[in-house]
């Protein structure tokens, strides 16, 4: 378990930020110039904080009071900066092995399955970075070298894995090939990640847990699914890109009209074909700006998804778009209206209505949690 | 004409070349520490130290050359309990000559040295030290392979302007054949002498030629140095 309590002045703000985090990954959120890098800087020992505390699995890196500052080669908390960094004068077999020099010899273990091979070849194949092996770093796309990076900090057996801002110089295709592999470090190894990050799309598809920074201040933190749902954060996180997140498995496909059939807690959304065996898991997000609310069960509607619902919470406020919080079954769902729907509709919390999603409102934005395989129906889902 | 070198001529080429190697060699671990220095700490007097090693690349080289005939001297501040203790006598002697050439070669050295030192991006030493490296390692395994093209500028340069010192070395160590006549010395000296032209011709081709070839060598060295920084 990482604990972090830091007061830290930066030119015109103080960071000051508290937050422990159990495991899975942990995104850091907020705008650019919230305080987030410096935050894992101060976990890998690169500043050190005015005051504060960090601690991981109880030991003590940072304590200003105690005056203890254990130094940054000491800490084994890896590092993925944005740009990579790999060392242009090393190879990437070279550059991956770097840190196992220093590792300590007892070697990281996934959770489920005994390892298969070697740790090396294990990260290596997790990444898919294998027939990049003899290259040099300047040979590499910004995809292959933000792997790289990974995997080099991944052989450091690195007791937290932080992330800052990985997939920020990369484009839109080059981001998606990678979700996938982060997907996996998150699941399938034990080490707690911390990840940096400015955009919704990327912590509603990671993250288990979300710190909600702004302006040097932890402004929430808790479950993914939770903080994007409270509208009070919407300034936050993002108007025009929030939306709430639903649990979903897959229960069937309807191979005529080339759908797919997702079963929420909140009810069944049909969406356009996933190539997902039935079961699999899927993250769904869904934007506050393609829900529509209706009072009564609608008739002749092109829209497949209704789900019925309660409205819980009416965010106020005097501009001409409203935020409100339906409670779908025990999921929560965000709509984004007009002020004068909701008064003309006569929309209050406890009052029964019908959310309507439109099919192809789920593009790629909508999933996370697509296994690697499903990838790319997934951009074709986007064309779509 | 005739090509074959007479012995005086060869003592002067042998001796050059053991000044200039002796020169690069012993004023290379103290110029890499002042370019560290000078590059990566802060410290007071700073300005002073950079002051003080550019010195020999704008004085005239006979003052450099007095200056340490004063310090180094047989009665020198330096050089009497160099002499008397640990029995290391520069004056009048080849090691004299050596000490001349690497104090005039220091400047380019380090300057060499600290530009390739300013361009390495210290966020690959950050990236090290979370990779377990300590403050050692990260040196000898980031920081040195990045600046080895600077060093070996650095270090050809120094032999360069070892082969080519004339000032300072005349002046500190003398005339001395066979101890400190080195190639310079001995071209002018040849041309004193009725008769001499030809040996100094000789001579003169001799440093041409050192002097080209360690210019092709830097060369190499600097398309090497480009290429590796771009990481093909």
């Amino acid at each position: 378990m990482l604990s972090v309590s830091i007061t830290h002045r930066l030119g015109a703000f103080t960071l000051d930020a508290e937050f422990e985090s159990e495991g899975g990954l942990t995104a850091l959120f907020g705008r650019s110039g919230a305080g987030k890098t410096s935050l894992v800087n101060a976990i890998a020992g690169l500043i050190r904080p005015d005051r504060g505390r960090i601690a991981i699995d109880g030991e003590v890196l940072t304590d200003t009071e105690a005056r203890r500052f254990v130094p940054a080669h000491r800490r084994r908390v890896g590092y993925v900066f944005q740009e990579g960094r790999l060392f242009p004068h090393l190879n990437v077999r070279q550059n991956l092995g770097y840190g196992r020099w220093f590792a300590p010899k007892s070697p990281l273990t996934p959770k489920s399955k005994p390892l298969g091979g070697s740790e090396f070849d294990h990260v290596v194949g997790l990444l898919g970075i294998d027939h990049l092996l003899a290259r040099r770093p300047a040979n590499l796309s910004g995809g292959e070298k933000q792997r790289v990076a990974i995997g080099r900090a991944l052989l450091a057996r690195p007791r937290v894995l932080v992330m800052d801002e990985p997939l920020a110089s990369l484009d839109d295709s080059r981001r998606h090939e990678i979700f996938p592999y982060i997907e996996r470090l998150r699941d399938e190894m034990r080490v707690p990640i911390i990840y940096v990050s400015h955009s919704i799309p990327e912590v509603a598809r990671l993250a288990t847990t979300l710190v909600v920074l702004s302006e040097g201040q932890v402004a929430a933190i808790g479950p993914t699914a939770e903080i994007m749902g409270r509208l009070d954060l919407f300034p936050l996180t993002g108007r025009a890109e929030a939306g709430a997140i639903l649990a979903t498995r897959v229960s069937g496909h309807d191979q005529h009209f080339g759908l797919t059939t997702l079963r929420a807690a909140a009810g069944d959304l049909r969406v356009p074909y996933l190539d997902l065996p039935v079961g699999a898991a899927l993250r769904v997000r869904i934007r506050a700006r393609d829900v529509m609310i209706a009072l009564h069960p609608p008739q002749g509607l092109s829209a497949l998804n209704v789900l019925p619902g309660t409205v819980a919470e009416v965010a106020q406020g005097d501009g001409p778009i409203v935020q409100m919080r339906l409670d779908c079954a025990g999921e929560a769902l965000i709509a984004r209206l007009t002020r004068r729907s909701v008064e003309t509709m006569g929309l209050i919390p406890g009052l029964k209505v019908h959310a309507v999603i439109k099919s192809i409102a789920f593009d790629h934005h909508a999933f996370a949690g697509v296994a690697p395989g499903a990838v790319s129906s997934d951009a074709e889902v986007a064309d779509g | 004409m005739n090509f074959t070198f007479s012995p005086e001529e060869l003592t002067a080429i042998e001796l050059s070349l053991r000044v200039g190697f002796w020169a690069m060699v012993t004023s290379l671990p103290v110029a890499l520490a002042v370019a560290m220095l000078l590059s990566r700490v802060e410290f007071w007097g700073r300005s002073v130290l950079d002051a003080v090693v550019y010195l020999p690349l704008v004085m005239p080289p006979v003052v450099t050359g007095y200056i340490l005939l004063i310090l180094f001297g047989r009665r020198g501040a330096l050089g009497e309990p160099l002499a008397d203790y640990l029995g290391i006598v520069f004056a009048f002697r080849w090691t004299g000559a050596a000490l001349a050439s690497a104090v005039m070669g220091f400047p380019l050295m380090v300057r060499s040295m600290r530009l390739s030192i300013d361009a390495v991006d210290r966020r690959l030493e950050d990236a090290a030290a979370t990779l377990g490296a300590n403050r050692v390692w990260v040196w000898l395994t980031v920081t040195l392979p990045l600046i080895l093209p600077g060093i070996a500028a650095g270090m050809i340069l120094s032999f360069a302007r070892a082969l080519g010192e004339f000032g300072a070395t005349i002046t500190f160590v003398s005339n001395i054949p066979g101890e400190t006549e080195t190639l310079p010395i001995a071209i002018y000296t040849f041309l004193q002498v009725p008769g001499g032209e030809l040996g100094a011709l000789r001579l003169t081709l001799v440093s041409v030629a050192i002097s080209v070839a360690a210019l092709f060598a830097s060369e190499a060295i600097a398309r090497r140095a480009t290429r590796r920084a771009a990481g093909l």
